[in-house]
């Protein structure tokens, strides 16, 4: 669900009730990733269930959903995921593109990505399906460059101290017991979950980003008027 | 009265309940076993996955949890909670966090309890499993093995939070209201341990020193008044679990033949002597030894009782693998049963039980908790050996210890004389080592070529102690001085023969007051000249900060 037809751009302004919480971090480049699934991973760990098995008279049963430890390579940090490897793998692809299109847009390596959760409305023909959000997380990225090794060696303790708190930040939210979808019968499943997935059903989701343009001064410039500013000559 | 509440629903709702403290705890504990957690998703349910979620369940765990509830649910006033607290080799021990349970009475009457109620709980595991990594003991656990050990502990009742020294944390990790009463899931964390988490304990030698400066209380168990419960967990895992010492008698047979560990066996059962202070509702357990912990109730196997039942005495229950406990039981074992030393044992085992450590202090595939029968993991390896091998390992490393510690720059010979009253069959090797160690060149260099090392007792242990254990009568021993990795090419000269050399350098020249007090003359004299140099160049300076505007 990287790219979703159904409905408005997700870069639209939300619907009514939808909530929308913004995390930010600052992380060294070959950070990125790790930061961002863990980010994305600990959201979607409270946002998937079991598969669904409706049985006669509109009763269901819930399958199980499996968790694991994920250690980071680049960061002191250590976060919990479904053990579900094709979400796994969806998050892993969309991050890598968010990623490369930090890098290769020569910005100051400031972007957002976003995690938006939505149902869907069926509409009658010709309107296509509406998809109304109700649940949207954004991530501001921004990426840092060091000079050295030691400076490396805190960044990977300061990120992890970071990302500690946005877990934190995350179950808070989700502690608020806010809106969600109702429980849907089975012919409406698919308008609230994914359930692509063999193993675990997460609600409805989609995954975009935007990376921010660069500001126009140069660095130079800025140094110089440090400088200047510093010596107050 | 809750008259709303359909008596199907009350029972539902008691159900719940229950089995979420049980699965609290579960996670809980898993999360500072120290090894990364691993359950499968499932599509298709099998009902015994309470809330959905694969959260296994360690049946001493469990034990435990049921234990402490006694059969009661958290309500008012009566929290359950997890204490999980670290426990150095040298026997100090400090309170981490508090994870607690609780009721309040806050109470949502139309909250439909076999669905929401139940999803509800179902999300507050998951916040749970995310918040218990996210903390700084869980750092620490994964670390643990070698230095320190984490425990836990479950009580029930009031939550005590004074352990956790000043200005600790509370995180909160979810709420669930319900018609009963609102449920609560939090957790204390000590705070003044960040800073000591990952760098100090990986850090081996100063670390008694770092430990000792930051326990504000000695954490002894006769003092300590937060701790009615801390106890020397010899006898009182004796009298509530007799099964600990039925399978430590079948250890020391096992043991019988060979004397090092028998000697560690003797001392350990001396140590399980001491006077217990009184217990209540709780027990310490150690986070480690899942292994060990099955054992302890099927107590079938002979070898691993016995080097975790040595240690375990100390601390309680092992959860997690039976070799992180070797790794750091020993430490305990040697320094005999004292009360508020810490004994300057050395905290590295001997370099190549390392390896077997590291190796040993791999978990068990989880899903097996019995040892007997461990079956995928490579992990296991270890503990799958027969009988025969696993009695190797930690028997060696004990022993290895045993030997380096005699051997190493032991700064207190009380120790050993200690060592000796334990009527150990080494005593003898012991006693002579004080004398060993007056020899020591590092305390005093000795005139003579012939010195000993230190070195030689740890490197040649078994040499060492065979030769020595034969001269028992001797003053002391001569041993060739044969310090490890010393190239006589490069420098012909031995390592003892380089130190007394250059043991005295002469002093700087520049640290010699005569000299200085010329140069400083020196200096004011040609300050004159330095200034006019500047001052000629003047407008080159000026010409520079014209440039900065």
């Amino acid at each position: 669900p990287l790219s979703s037809r159904c409905c408005a751009p997700s870069g639209a302004a939300p619907a009514m009730n939808c909530r929308a919480e913004v995390l930010e971090v600052s992380v060294e480049g070959r950070q990125v990733e790790e930061a961002m699934l863990a980010v994305l991973h600990t959201v979607l760990l409270h946002r998937s269930t079991g598969k669904f098995h409706y049985k006669k008279e509109g009763t269901y049963s819930i399958g199980t959903v499996g968790t694991q430890d994920v250690d980071c390579d680049f960061i002191d940090f250590a976060y919990v995921r479904v053990s579900s490897e094709e979400l796994d793998r969806a998050l892993r692809k969309a991050v890598g593109e968010f990623k490369d299109a930090l890098r290769s847009s020569g910005s100051d390596g400031m972007g957002q990505i976003s995690l938006e959760f939505y149902q869907k409305k069926k509409s009658r023909w010709p309107f296509s399906d509406e998809c109304i959000p109700w649940e949207l997380w954004t991530i501001k990225v921004n990426v840092v460059n060091l000079a050295n090794e030691q400076e490396r060696q805190i960044c990977r303790e300061k990120v992890g101290e970071k990302l500690c708190e946005k877990i934190i930040n995350i179950v808070e939210v989700m502690n608020r017991h806010e809106y969600l979808p109702k429980m849907p019968t089975q012919s409406e499943v698919d308008n609230v979950f994914d359930t692509s997935l063999k193993d675990v059903q997460p609600y409805l989701y989609k995954i975009s980003y935007q990376i921010t343009d660069s500001l126009g001064t140069s660095v130079t410039t800025t140094m110089r008027r440090l400088i200047k500013d510093t010596l107050a000559l | 009265m809750d008259t709303d509440l359909s008596s199907q629903d009350r029972k539902d709702l008691d159900k719940f309940i229950k089995f979420f403290a049980l699965k609290t705890v579960q996670v809980i504990v898993q999360a500072r076993l120290g090894e990364k957690i691993c359950t499968r998703s499932s599509s298709s349910p099998t009902g015994s996955d309470w809330f959905n979620l694969a959260i296994k369940d360690i049946p001493e765990v469990t034990h435990e949890a049921k234990k402490a509830l006694a059969g009661q649910l958290p309500a008012v006033g009566r929290s359950m909670c997890v204490e999980i607290s670290l426990k150095t080799s040298e026997g100090d021990s400090m309170e981490l966090e508090i994870w607690c349970l609780e009721m309040n009475e806050k109470c949502d009457k139309e909250i439909k309890v076999s669905y929401t109620v139940y999803n509800r709980l179902s999300l507050l595991l998951k916040s749970l499993l995310a918040i218990t990594r996210v903390t700084p003991a869980y750092r620490l656990s994964r670390k643990q093995g070698h230095e320190y050990v984490i425990l836990y502990r479950i009580y029930f009742g009031e939550v005590q939070l004074s352990g956790l020294g000043e200005g600790f944390q509370t995180v909160r990790v979810g709420t669930v209201g319900t018609p009963v009463g609102t449920i609560t899931l939090s957790c204390a964390y000590r705070i003044n341990l960040a800073f000591m988490s990952t760098r100090q304990f990986e850090r081996t030698p100063p670390i008694m020193g770092i430990i000792i400066d930051h326990f504000v209380d000695r954490p002894y168990p006769s003092s300590s008044p937060m701790h009615p419960c801390n106890y020397r967990a010899g006898e009182d895992n004796g009298a509530v679990y007799p099964s600990v010492e039925d399978s430590q008698e079948v250890c020391t047979t096992s043991f019988s033949t060979s004397p090092p560990s028998q000697c560690v066996f003797t001392v350990t059962k001396a140590h399980f002597q001491t006077p217990p202070p009184v217990v209540t509702d709780t027990l310490k357990v150690p986070v480690m030894g899942l292994a060990f912990s099955h054992q302890l109730s099927s107590s079938r196997l002979s070898y691993q009782p016995a080097a975790l039942g040595v240690g375990s005495a100390d601390m309680g229950y092992p959860v997690l693998f039976a070799g992180g406990l070797n790794a750091a039981h020993p430490h305990q074992l040697i320094g005999p049963g004292k009360e508020g030393g810490v004994p300057p044992v050395p905290s590295q085992p001997a370099h190549g039980t390392q390896a077997d450590q590291e190796r040993m202090c791999t978990p068990l595939d989880g899903v097996h908790y019995s040892a007997a029968t461990p079956s995928s993991s490579e992990d296991t390896e270890t503990v799958s050996n027969s009988s025969e091998g696993k009695c190797g390992s930690p028997h060696d490393l004990l022993e290895t210890i045993f030997i380096r510690k005699v051997g190493a720059f032991v700064n207190k010979p009380i120790n050993q004389v200690t060592m000796a009253n334990l009527d150990i069959p080494f005593a003898m090797f012991a006693s002579k080592n004080v004398e060993l160690e007056d020899n020591d060149p590092m305390v005093n260099p000795p005139e003579s070529p012939e010195t000993e090392s230190p070195l030689q007792g740890s490197l040649h242990s078994e040499g060492s102690s065979g030769s020595s254990t034969g001269n028992t009568h001797d003053d002391f021993v001569m041993i060739d001085f044969k310090p490890a990795f010393s190239k006589d090419d490069i420098l012909p000269m031995d390592l003892g023969t380089f130190y007394r050399e250059f043991q005295n350098p002469p002093q700087l020249s520049s640290l010699s007051i005569d000299i200085g007090a010329q140069s400083m003359a020196e200096d004011l004299d040609s300050l004159p000249e330095k200034l006019a140099v500047h001052e000629k160049n003047v407008k080159e300076f000026d010409a520079f900060v014209e440039t900065l505007q």
